[in-house]
């Protein structure tokens, strides 16, 4: 569902790391593509503009910030937003037209060339009652939290009835108070 | 072993749901020898097929169809088509809750009495009294394994409790400990004790809390008295002439209507259901819905005064691990105005999962004063406040002038506003359970706004008077002697505790009278 993957083809990570700092940006567009210097990942996209992708994965940082979390577990978790506007035009309309006002609003460089979180939160602020904005936060929240991958950075431990639950793993072994 | 009964057999006693009351009822009469028909809206899912995962077992066992809400509460603005959160399942929500399982105190019946005449506020006296309920209270107690009663031992403490004591000594709060649970704390009744998974709201793997679905369900089936019909959603109550209910109508787990014949109809599917039924169940005899003489049925609606407050401290607390609500302060549960509200709130332990914690601790909140608080999600410690709310008449389910479920039958309207009593007794709440955090340290607190309903009530409620209310003292609706109502809609008011013990006390009760009544030949 989700084409997250490590080590694009074709692109070598040296390659990436080159173009990466050639366009001075953690995120770079190839072709139909998002691709992470850092982090070495690539999202395809397949309805939504790859600009539109790159700008979308610096949103839901900026909506749900958390330095912790690798860009790859945002990009996952606007990712259905592409599908969607896939099957459903307005849905691309909205989201296609939402990154574009945020642009437009964002001055010359657009919304990612803002280069404090400060001055994109500001931004965001103003349209944050928006069909768009609400969109993208609404499935943020379930689209990012919800990824078994990034429980253990916030210490969740998830399921535990296969391990005999907590009985005997901690359930009371707070030690500070 | 399960008895099939016949469509056409109209001797059987008809329950529509198999939550806390129905459930609980449909077991009673079945032990009695009547024989039992329970229509269930869902799916018959065993303990463990249950899921340790919040929104996977939210799909797996919550009630979905849409629904919508209006008036001045947040959840209409959050989550507009979800007010409530039950379940649509065999065993109904006693699958999800927690097992919090206290008796009302003698006030709490006679609220217009005690309390006064509140502005703005519906209040009115149970027909029934403290006296008349302990004796089911008892038979309610051992029936669920509550712990602290029948010389069962608590729960042990986990390290969210830990917590919240030491806050409580703190402030010199005397009654608290791991509370009365439906949860066992060693194996009793042919269950298992509690592993301290966890997941005590995704329904207990282990069997360990008490669920209609494990216990008075198939208890009532060895009896061979007792049908439990998993997807069958009902539709409608018919009625004769005489205005005596006959018959059920429901769609079968094809999407077939299909129509149950019956001596007696008990409904039980839970404060939104249950009246919606009898409006939807209109008639040119009765075209203001079944059983609504007084005008009261869909009116009333509570949800308890709840609201959360968690905090953060600077050392790991993984709060997550054992049970969800094992520990209590009821020394704010007193009705004592001099605090500014009449009636009073318990506080309870409260842990979520990371998936229900973003999307409950301030929903639609987002940025770094959001996150921050996500990112110490294993150092934070959570409680949970339930109060009685006031009954208010505007506070009501109705039905939706223009959207259809997929059976052509309007879908309830959910509206509600606080009640000014009901906001004052949140902030005095807030403040006290984040003075308890803050005296062991805790560096960031949050008052949590009230989730979707967990606990929904009053919507079809009991009086003397049948101008007051829409059953009597014994869950038997004012104006027809044959059907019944048998969950916690019928609360006249809401009392500051968790409801569902006072659900099963009243069902036992009302099994006892609906078999005197039979045998006497009355219905
Ligand atoms: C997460 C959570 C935690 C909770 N914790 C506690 C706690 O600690 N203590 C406490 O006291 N309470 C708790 N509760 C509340 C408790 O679960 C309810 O009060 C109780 O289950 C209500 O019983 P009921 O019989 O009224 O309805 P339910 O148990 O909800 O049962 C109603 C049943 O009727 C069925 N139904 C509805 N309409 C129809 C229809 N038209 N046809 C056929 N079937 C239908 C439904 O599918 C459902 O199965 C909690 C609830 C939740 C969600
Ligand atoms: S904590 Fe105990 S009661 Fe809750 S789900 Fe786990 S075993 Fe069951």
């Amino acid at each position: 569902m989700v084409t997250i993957y490590q080590g694009r083809s074709g692109l070598s990570r040296r390659e990436l790391l080159k173009r990466g700092s050639a366009a001075g940006a953690l995120l770079i567009i190839s072709g139909s593509a998002v691709l992470s210097t850092g982090e070495a990942w690539g999202l395809e996209s397949t309805a939504l503009k790859p600009e539109t992708l790159a700008t979308l994965i610096q949103m839901a940082r900026d909506i749900y910030p958390h330095d912790q979390v690798p860009d790859k577990f945002y990009a996952i978790a606007i990712k259905s937003h592409d599908e969607q506007a896939g099957k459903d035009a307005a849905h691309k309309e909205l989201i296609e037209k939402g990154i574009a006002d945020l642009d437009q609003k964002s001055g010359a460089g657009g919304y990612t060339g803002l280069g404090w979180e400060d001055e994109r939160v500001a931004i965001l602020r103003q349209i944050e009652e928006t069909p768009f904005f609400q969109a993208i936060r609404g499935g943020l929240v379930v689209g990012l939290y919800n990824q078994k991958e990034v429980w253990p950075i916030f210490g969740y431990e998830g399921e535990s009835y296969s391990k005999g639950g907590y009985i005997a793993r901690g359930f009371d072994d707070i030690e500070w108070l | 072993m399960p008895a099939p009964y016949d469509l056409n057999d109209d001797s059987v006693v008809v329950i529509i749901g198999s939550g806390a009351g129905g459930g609980t009822l449909g077991n009673e009469l079945a032990q009695k020898g009547i024989d039992v028909v329970i229509l269930e809206a869902g799916p018959r899912i065993e303990y463990d097929e249950f899921i340790n995962d919040e929104w996977d077992s939210f799909g797996q066992l919550a009630w979905l169809d849409n629904r919508t809400t209006g008036g001045g509460w947040r959840v209409h603005k959050d989550f507009p088509n979800l007010p409530a959160w039950i379940v649509k399942a065999v065993g109904g929500t006693t699958t999800h809750w927690a097992g919090a399982s206290l008796r009302f105190q003698e006030h709490e019946f006679k609220t217009l009495t005690n309390y006064g005449k509140v502005e703005g506020a519906n209040l009115l006296d149970w027909p029934i009294t403290l006296a008349d309920l302990e004796p089911y209270y008892a038979k309610a107690e051992d029936k669920m394994g509550v712990t602290r009663t029948n010389d069962i031992e608590g729960l042990p403490g986990n390290n969210n409790f830990k917590v919240f004591k030491a806050g409580a000594d703190k402030l010199g709060y005397k009654e608290c400990h791991t509370g009365r649970m439906a949860i066992n704390s060693a194996d009793r009744d042919g269950r298992m004790g509690c592993q301290q998974t966890g997941f005590c709201f995704q329904g207990c793997k282990w069997g360990a809390k008490w669920s209609t679905l494990y216990t008075e369900i198939p208890k009532g089936e060895t009896t061979g008295k007792l049908e439990v019909r998993p997807s069958s959603h009902v539709l409608k109550i018919e009625h004769d002439d005489s205005g005596k209910v006959t018959s059920v109508v429901y769609a079968d787990k094809d999407g077939k209507t299909q129509s149950q014949k019956a001596r007696i109809v008990c409904v039980a599917g839970n404060s939104i259901e249950s009246p919606r039924l009898l409006l939807n169940s209109a008639s040119s005899k009765f075209p203001d819905g079944l059983a609504n003489s007084s005008g009261q049925v869909g009116k009333n609606y509570m949800r308890h005064t709840t609201g959360s407050v968690y905090a953060i401290f600077d050392k790991p607390v993984h709060f997550w691990r054992g049970t969800t609500m094992a520990g209590i302060v009821r020394d704010e549960a007193r009705h004592d105005p001099s605090r500014g509200f009449v009636g009073g709130y318990e506080l309870e332990t409260l842990a979520l999962g990371l998936p229900f914690m973003a999307a409950f601790l301030d929903p639609g909140g987002w940025g770094r004063s959001f996150t921050t608080a996500l990112d110490h999600y294993d150092k934070m410690a959570g409680m949970w406040i339930v109060g009685e709310d006031m009954p208010q008449e505007q506070n009501a389910v109705k039905l939706h002038g223009e959207l259809k479920d997929k059976y052509g039958m309007p879908i309830p309207d959910v509206w509600f506003t606080d009640h000014p009593n009901d906001v004052a007794m949140r902030n005095h709440a807030y403040k006290q359970g984040m003075a308890m955090y803050d005296a062991v340290g805790a560096t960031r607190s949050f008052p949590t706004p009230p989730y979707p309903s967990t606990h929904n009530l009053g919507t079809n409620r009991m009086s003397e008077k049948a101008s007051d209310g829409v059953v009597n003292k014994w869950g038997q609706t004012h104006d027809i002697k044959n059907l019944f109502v048998s969950d916690g809609s019928q609360f006249t008011t809401g009392g500051a505790e968790n409801p569902t013990l006072t659900i099963v006390a009243l069902a036992i009760r009302q099994a006892d009278y609906i078999s005197e009544q039979m045998s006497a030949k009355s219905i």
